[in-house]
């Protein structure tokens, strides 16, 4: 089994992915740089989040031209796991590899701070696991997802909405939306349910000394995948 | 001997030599370095170099008075940053700075640039920036231009802080009207590094290229520095030219590059460009090493047209760097570069002569000593005089105030005062967990990082009560110290060294230099008695409006070290039954309380008390009683007195728990609530362990008091105070 973390210029959560992956998870992780091609004998490709090229033009908006991409997206058609973290998850969005797109969080301000999510599948790689809300790390200034007027109920037809932002009981409500995303969507998966695009970085809360160890979760949940 | 380059070049008389902030004595001296009259840009040089902001020539005497060494201490003042060993073959380095005036014109860039040049001066020393710090003061919020400058510098702190990935972890935030109009903006940053990659600014071999990277030079900043040396006045607004324009995504890639050159040992010596641009790093670095440095400018990126070798020299322009390259590592310098798309200038070599010459056209537009441009600044002995409002403000007896008639708003209307109000409306701003590190965040005493691949944590905090120094100098100076200390030993840690960030007024004004030599006397006698060297600092002098200067502000950066993660001591109460014990001794006045400020909307009365050896004394209990495993909770007293403390440590308790507190009948009990009596530690503990911290503090010749219970669901003081932690939480969580 082996991960790779992307390094855009301007990613800042690279070295947390893979000190997670590594110092915690203990499994092999490289780092794959943003101008090169990824071989073939990954099984993960992360997208950590950050500012790649500071997030000028959009977010994501420049990286998704990045030689990496290309490499990225063949082996998301091979099956392979792919999961973009904050502005990994802008980058799978301007890139298309998800559907929609980010604004500004309502507030107009970078927030960053603990929320909770509730897990609304269980059955794709990176959810199967039955703790039903997880207590995980916000830090964003654009993770308002938007999409077409039809996008909700095809994402629910789907079953693509794989985290909400809830309350601690879990009930999802407008007061534990913190960027005013639509249907407090926190994170999506393709319909094929390899591709994962969450806002919530679980690498901030994969060992108890930091808050919470919940991301762990869904480090767990990849490596049972592909292990088996 | 340089020629008269450009036509526009004008001629150098005695009112060009004033307007560049020199004086004829400055110019006669500027003569005799030379053998003969300065060209322009000469002249530009030295101006910017013998700026009150650059050679520190009203503080310097005083400055050296500060204890700077220690075992620990591996760089002290002098450098880029301070570093300090930890153990572990690893090294922090740490430093302030103030990015006041450029704030006080254009709020949003003024703090941003302010945070990319902290940044610079710790990663150009070979560490990555783990965390910042940023001790803010601002003018009163109710009053729409402060808000306006309030969301500037917080935005600008977080959009490049955020950006760059390093955590801010902590800070303070005070509101004064003495802050209208002149905002205190200071700006800490604490790297990590592996001992044996320690870098210096330095040019150490002839023949060696100077190396520039990072952004073009523009017309952005020019004299920036020179603007620093002056008052805010109305037309200060216009001197928006004299602020920079910052590049948090350029910030970045010369972070990594920076980084990389330095780990691959391709460079010999490496400066940013900060406060007066290229003029700055390369006779700094000439001067360090006893070297001279030949530049040629037409070899630099421009990003304007047709600029003169003066302003070339002047540029602020941000996210610039000059490394030293040996010769025959230039080809992997280039690569690294590359990497992170920027392009590798060679701008020049390093010469034997000790001449810093500078080329233009083809032309010597300057050639300067090196090393006499900064050893040979001016030094100026100001005057001090004690000032006249402290007799009147200190006979001020705060007993004639009136206690409230009802203790519950009292308290609720404190806690909702902006200056001690939660800011986490800021710190949600801030990205303070990336990196990984963030053990305790912001919203406690200090803040605590955890070291990777060891068992060592780091704690740090930022203090500085403008108003204590306001009315005692030399008093607030040792406060100061011993608040930032008291906050990082509440957390278990051990305070091992300091930097500091000093904002006083104009210092030609006797009464002002009488607040900064009192305030550096107080800093040097705690840092001495509490054995936390200076590293480094900051000077920020003319932080005036309209003429009235800001209470002098000294800002204390405080690291500490905690060897065992058991130490690590939350601020809130852990646990129902618990008994609450402060530590230190009795309050006995209401003076420079924000009690007072915010009720009678004064600042009066005697400045509180501080005993360096008490202070000294009950730091030692409480970090032994931590070590001993006797503490659950340890929160410092300060701001709001002990009302103000209990009411944070249960609002901090994770359960939101209640406490119940008697206190001495004998004492006025404002006085005792909110009272702001230093050398005090609110701290918790199991029952059983009530015995042991009494009989240690005993030991210690400290005073112990258990003085209530954490229970329940409200606060509750005597019979006056009861409340229930929602009403706290929604009083203290008020944002301006």
């Amino acid at each position: 089994m082996k991960l790779g973390v992307v390094v855009f210029p301007g990613s800042n959560c690279d070295t947390d992915c893979f000190y997670a992956l590594k110092e915690v998870m203990k499994v092999a992780v490289d780092y794959l740089w943003h101008g090169e091609q990824a071989r073939d004998d990954y099984d993960c490709i992360i997208l950590p989040g950050g500012f790649s090229y500071g997030d000028y033009l959009r977010t994501g908006a420049i990286a998704r031209f990045s030689p990496i991409m290309r490499s990225v997206a063949e082996l998301a058609r091979k099956g392979r796991l792919i999961l973009g973290i904050c502005n990994g998850f802008q980058i799978l969005l301007e890139a298309g590899l998800l559907p929609g797109a980010m604004v500004r969080n309502i507030s107009l301000q970078f927030i960053c701070k603990y929320v909770n999510i509730k897990v609304e599948q269980n059955h794709t790689p990176f959810s199967n696991f039955s703790k039903s809300v997880l207590r995980i790390p916000i830090a964003h200034g654009q993770g308002n997802y938007v999409i077409d007027a039809h996008g909700p109920a095809e994402l629910e037809e789907h079953q693509q909405i794989l985290f909400r932002y809830c309350t601690p009981e879990g009930a999802v409500t407008r007061e534990a939306n913190p960027n005013g995303s639509i249907g407090n969507i926190a994170g999506i998966v393709n319909r094929e349910r390899n591709i994962l695009g969450m806002m919530p970085h679980p690498e901030r809360c994969s060992e108890a000394q930091l808050g919470s160890a919940d991301g762990k979760l869904i480090f767990e949940s990849i490596i049972r995948y592909l292990s088996a | 001997m340089p020629e008269r380059t450009p036509l526009s070049d004008p001629a150098i008389t005695m009112e060009l030599v004033s307007d560049h902030g020199l004086s004829e004595e400055d110019y006669n001296h500027i003569k005799e370095i030379l053998g003969r009259e300065p060209s322009f840009t000469e002249l530009g040089i030295f101006s910017v170099m013998w700026s009150e902001h650059c050679c520190y020539k009203s503080s310097k005497l005083l400055l050296k008075t500060f204890p700077t060494s220690g075992q620990r201490i591996l760089q002290g003042p002098g450098e880029n940053a301070g570093v300090v060993d930890i153990g572990d073959g690893l090294a922090v380095v740490f430093k302030m700075e103030s990015h006041n005036h450029p704030s006080a014109v254009e709020p949003y860039q003024g703090a941003a640039t302010g945070v990319g040049g902290i940044l610079r001066d710790i990663f150009t020393m070979g560490a990555r920036p783990i965390a910042m710090l940023n001790p803010l003061r601002f003018g009163n919020p109710s009053i729409a231009w402060n808000r306006y400058i309030v969301n500037g510098v917080i935005s600008g702190i977080a959009d490049y802080g955020n950006c760059v990935g390093v955590p801010t972890v902590a800070g303070d935030i005070y509101f004064s009207d003495s802050y209208n109009g002149n905002p205190l903006v200071n700006v800490m940053c604490v790297g990590l590094m592996d001992k044996k990659d320690m870098t210096l600014a330095c040019a150490r071999t002839s023949g060696s290229y100077v190396v520039y990277y990072g952004n073009a030079t523009g017309r952005d900043g020019i004299h920036g520095a020179t603007f620093a040396s002056e008052e805010l006045s109305e037309d200060s607004q216009e001197r928006r030219s004299a602020v920079q324009v910052g590049d948090p995504f350029m910030g970045k890639r010369i972070l990594e590059a920076t980084l990389d050159l330095i780990r691959a040992r391709v460079v010999e010596g490496i400066q940013d460009m900060g406060a007066a641009g290229l003029t700055c790093s390369t006779c700094e670095m000439a001067g360090r090493g006893a070297k001279g440095i030949e530049i040629d400018l037409d070899c630099v990126p421009q990003r304007a047209e047709n600029m003169s070798p003066y302003e070339l020299m002047l540029s602020e322009s941000q996210e610039r760097m000059l490394a030293i390259c040996p010769r025959d590592k230039i080809d992997q310098v280039r690569e690294i570069l590359t990497k992170w798309d920027l392009e590798c200038c060679i701008l020049g070599t390093v010469t034997d002569d000790g001449l810093m010459r500078v080329k233009h056209g083809g032309r010597v537009v300057a050639e300067i000593p090196a090393a006499k441009i900064s050893d040979d600044s001016p030094v100026c002995r100001r005057e001090a005089r004690t000032p006249e409002y402290l007799n009147r403000l200190t006979k001020f007896d705060p007993a004639a105030v009136e206690p409230p008639a009802d203790y519950n708003p009292a308290l609720l209307e404190l806690l909702a005062f902006p200056t001690i109000a939660s800011k986490r409306w800021v710190y949600e701003q801030y990205d303070h967990m990336v990196q990984t590190n963030t053990v305790v965040s912001p919203g406690h005493s200090a803040a605590v990082l955890r070291i990777k691949g060891t068992n060592k944590h780091i704690a740090l905090s930022c203090d500085g009560n403008g108003m204590y120094c306001y009315l005692n100098p030399y008093i607030g100076g040792m406060i100061t110290v011993a608040e930032a200390a008291r906050n990082v030993v509440c957390t278990g840690a051990e305070p091992i060294a300091i930097t500091n960030c000093l904002n006083f007024g104009n210092p030609e004004k006797p009464d002002i230099f009488h607040q900064f030599a009192e305030c550096i006397r107080g800093i040097g006698d705690a840092c001495r008695e509490l054995n936390t060297p200076v590293t480094g600092g900051n000077v920020s002098f003319y932080n005036e409006n309209q003429g009235e200067a800001v209470f002098p502000t000294p800002v204390i950066g405080m690291l500490g070290v905690i060897d065992d993660p058991q130490w690590i001591t939350p601020s809130g109460f852990q646990d129902e039954g618990d008994c609450i014990v402060l530590l230190g001794p009795e309050v006995t006045h209401l003076g420079g309380s924000q009690y007072l400020y915010q009720r009678m909307k004064v600042v009066v009365g005697p400045c509180p008390e501080m005993h360096l050896e008490t202070e000294r004394k009950v730091q030692a209990v409480c970090r032994e009683a931590i070590r001993a495993g006797l503490v659950k909770s340890a929160h410092d007293l300060s701001e709001g007195g002990l009302a103000v403390a209990v009411a944070e440590a249960c609002l901090r308790s994770e359960r939101q728990l209640g406490a119940v507190i008697t206190m001495n009948a004998q004492l006025r009990l404002d006085i005792a609530l909110f009272g702001e009596a230093q050398s005090r530690i609110l701290m918790s503990c199991a029952p059983s362990s009530l015995d042991s911290l009494m009989q240690l503090a005993k030991v210690h010749n400290v005073t112990a008091r258990k003085i209530g219970t954490v229970r329940g669901e409200r606060l509750i003081i005597n019979r006056s105070v009861d409340l229930s932690i929602a009403s706290l939480q929604e009083a203290h969580h008020t944002v301006p």
